[in-house]
């Protein structure tokens, strides 16, 4: 995974709450078998007219946006399904960056997988985002994890938190996995305690009902 | 030690390394994949030359994409056909359990898993499938994850997570003849909003919800994450161990025993602390139906769709405004006077026989409105299937002039072939009303089995309390 330091990039803002990850990555992409290649129909049903014609009035399609790599939303972003097709999709579009007032739980987890950053920022500090966004053609921000500060070149400066942790395997770009298989011993001694309760840990029958 | 909660407990059970400022990293008794959101996991151990570390407590499905018409021809859609094939090889390639759109024991993933005592109380269980809050019903720590989770999980058969907070959701009181399961958990999302369980694990509590059989009980539970919550849980009883019992996964004779005394323990102790309670009366309560494009947007059968003005706030005003907009609903207009084009009765939250049975109970005798273009019956699993046909539900369904199918996920996500088109308009039984949800541009209203075959029979929305009926699932 792509360590994430600190960025600074073009802003776009999409103002809406309750965007859920049917509207990121609708259900016809979701049977590709590779984690490449989403940035294409990320937002699909908003973003194209029908022929994959570019939707004029979707503010992701306004010229001014065009190459942004952070993205401004509203609460609640990325509710519903648990698809990782939907941080595939954000990252692969160039979005390395999301400031919003709230995510939902498993679309908030899904983004660390991949390095990107989810900043949570209050409802008044999207405000001005989103009005300095639309205000100035070409306005950037700078997201520095390091700092846990968010900056413009215009004197605007918000610090956020974020769990120490997450913000160290960010900074790192650490495997989970690699993590977890340092406690393998661990995890082998917590097994063999487990077998002193073969109900819990064995599966009866599955010799007998395997398939296939 | 002091009180603690049946979450706290399941957890406490299942922690394999615990450090300050950390996730914990808890052990994952069972693992369920589908052909959907599992090849990029089973890819990711591959590139990584790691092995699945128990193979033997994954359980794999073919759900999502299946076709539920005649699975003996051959797949047309070639993207299906890949995932299918890639299921099929992962699962032999790493010794993985699979049932295969040809098995009888083939179904949504989230019926199958209790349907064959996969499912357990106690058990922490995962799958890449936000729905997976279903299996909570029994007493379970259950919760959706994203594919990179399935990843780790295939290798270490662990997870690396924070703890939630606890909402205790108490329903107290006897719900009135008509309101089921899923009018509870739509009234819960009503009351609290989509985002409203963010951060936490509901414990379903209350008369209404100790009198619920365990299909009811999955119902609330799987919409849990509609609320926001990632899990919802229902302490075991002797409802669940009845339940439990003679099911091929699930232990026999003294192993029984010694199950059910563990599933005992699995309850809240009394004066253990929640970060929340939410409360509602199940006597207020009515049948639902929602009018927008979130579950949160609901309301009793016999209101109206409301007004954008009522809405305090400017932003739910403004998404007030959108949903509208996209179900081309007018404010006032009273929920019974919307027409609807087709009728889906299927999916992980209501697709179980009971659901059937009280679907069935209501169109029996009856036919579907001329109005209507298509009204699906999908079963939940080939077992359901089964189940219903020995009792005579598919004649019923079929003589009032419903399609009877084979299980499958069908049209909640339509990934096969059973889409909503554009502009028309369902009364559904499925967890999503999002836009697009059914097919683009399409317009969805979740509903109750009884309050969607009711519709069908109608051609728009009826209060199905004025109907003479005895159902009261």
């Amino acid at each position: 995974m792509e360590p994430f330091i600190k960025h600074t990039g073009l802003v776009a803002p999409l103002d809406r709450v309750n965007v859920d990850t049917d509207q990121m990555v609708p259900k016809q992409f979701l049977k590709l078998l590779t984690r490449e290649g989403y940035g294409r129909v990320l937002f699909y049903d908003w973003r194209y007219l029908p022929g994959e014609r570019p939707n004029p009035d979707f503010v992701l399609n306004a010229p001014r946006y065009k190459g942004a790599s952070i993205i401004l939303a509203r609460a609640n972003f990325g509710c519903g399904s648990s698809r990782e097709h939907a941080p595939w999709a954000i990252l692969d579009y160039g979005f390395r960056a999301i400031l919003a007032p709230s995510y939902a739980d498993i679309f908030y987890n899904n983004c660390f997988k991949n390095g990107i950053l989810p900043v949570t920022l209050t409802n008044e500090q999207m405000d001005e985002l989103f009005a300095r966004t639309e205000t100035n053609q070409g306005y950037k921000l700078t997201v520095d994890l390091e700092q846990q500060v968010v900056a413009d070149d215009r004197g605007l400066r918000y610090s956020f938190s974020i769990d120490p942790f997450r913000r160290e395997c960010l900074l790192k770009g650490l495997d989970d996995i690699g993590l977890t298989l340092q406690h393998e011993s661990e995890i082998a001694a917590f097994e063999k305690e487990g077998l002193r309760t073969p109900h819990m840990y064995q599966p009866v029958d599955v010799k007998f009902h395997r398939e296939g | 030690m002091p009180p603690r909660t049946l979450y706290e407990k399941i957890w406490d059970a299942h922690l394999v390394h615990e450090e300050a400022g950390q996730p914990s990293l808890i052990y994952i008794d069972r693992h369920l994949i589908h052909e959907g959101t599992s090849p990029q996991a089973f890819a990711g151990i591959k590139a990584a030359g790691r092995k699945v570390r128990r193979p033997e407590l994954t359980f794999a499905v073919m759900d999502h994409s299946v076709s539920t018409k005649n699975r003996e021809l051959p797949v047309l859609d070639p993207d299906a056909a890949g995932q299918f094939a890639t299921l099929a090889n992962n699962c032999q390639e790493f010794g993985v359990n699979l049932f295969d759109m040809h098995s009888q024991n083939q179904g949504i993933v989230h019926i199958i898993g209790p349907e064959l005592g996969i499912t357990q109380p106690g058990f922490t269980i995962v799958c890449g499938d936000s729905h997976t809050s279903t299996h909570g019903a029994f007493g379970a720590l259950a919760f959706g994850i994203g594919t990179s989770e399935i990843e780790h999980v295939l290798a270490t058969q662990c997870l690396s997570q924070f703890k939630s907070k606890t909402a205790k959701v108490e329903i107290s009181g006897k719900r009135p003849k008509g309101v089921t399961a899923k009018d509870l958990i739509l009234a819960v999302i009503g009351k609290i909003g989509i985002a409203g369980g963010n951060g936490h694990v509901f414990e379903y509590t209350g008369e209404a919800v100790r009198g619920l059989s365990m299909e009811g009980r999955m119902t609330m539970c799987n919409m849990s994450i509609e609320g926001g919550a990632r899990a919802g849980m229902v302490a075991p009883d002797e409802t669940t161990f009845a339940y439990m019992e003679g099911r091929p996964f699930v232990p026999r004779g003294e192993d029984f025993q010694v199950a059910v005394d563990y599933w005992k323990s699995l309850c809240s102790d009394p004066g253990a602390k929640y970060d929340k309670t939410i409360a509602l009366r199940a006597e207020e309560l009515a049948p639902m139906v929602t009018w927008g494009t979130n579950p949160g947007m609901v309301t009793q059968v016999n209101s109206r769709v409301p007004s954008p003005d009522s809405f305090k706030d400017s932003v739910d005003r403004q998404a007030a405004e959108r949903a509208l907009e996209y179900m081309a609903l007018k404010p006032g207009t009273p929920i019974e006077d919307i027409p609807v084009d087709r009728v889906f009765i299927g999916s992980c939250t209501n697709s179980r026989i009971e659901d059937l049975r009280a679907a069935a109970q209501i169109v029996a005798g009856k036919h579907v409105a001329k109005s209507l273009k298509q009204a699906l019956v999908v079963p939940g699993s080939r077992r359901v299937k089964a189940a219903a046909e020995k009792e005579g539900l598919d004649k019923i369904f079929r003589d009032a002039g419903f399609e009877w199918r084979d299980a499958g996920c069908s049209m909640c996500i339509g990934m096969n072939d059973d889409v909503l088109p554009a502009g028309e308009r369902s009364a559904s039984t499925s967890n999503r009303n999002f836009e697009g949800r059914q097919g683009k541009g399409s317009r969805t209203h979740l509903v109750s089995p009884m309050m969607a075959a009711a519709a069908a029979i109608e051609g728009h929305f009826v209060d199905i309390r004025k109907w003479n009926t005895n159902g009261s699932e």
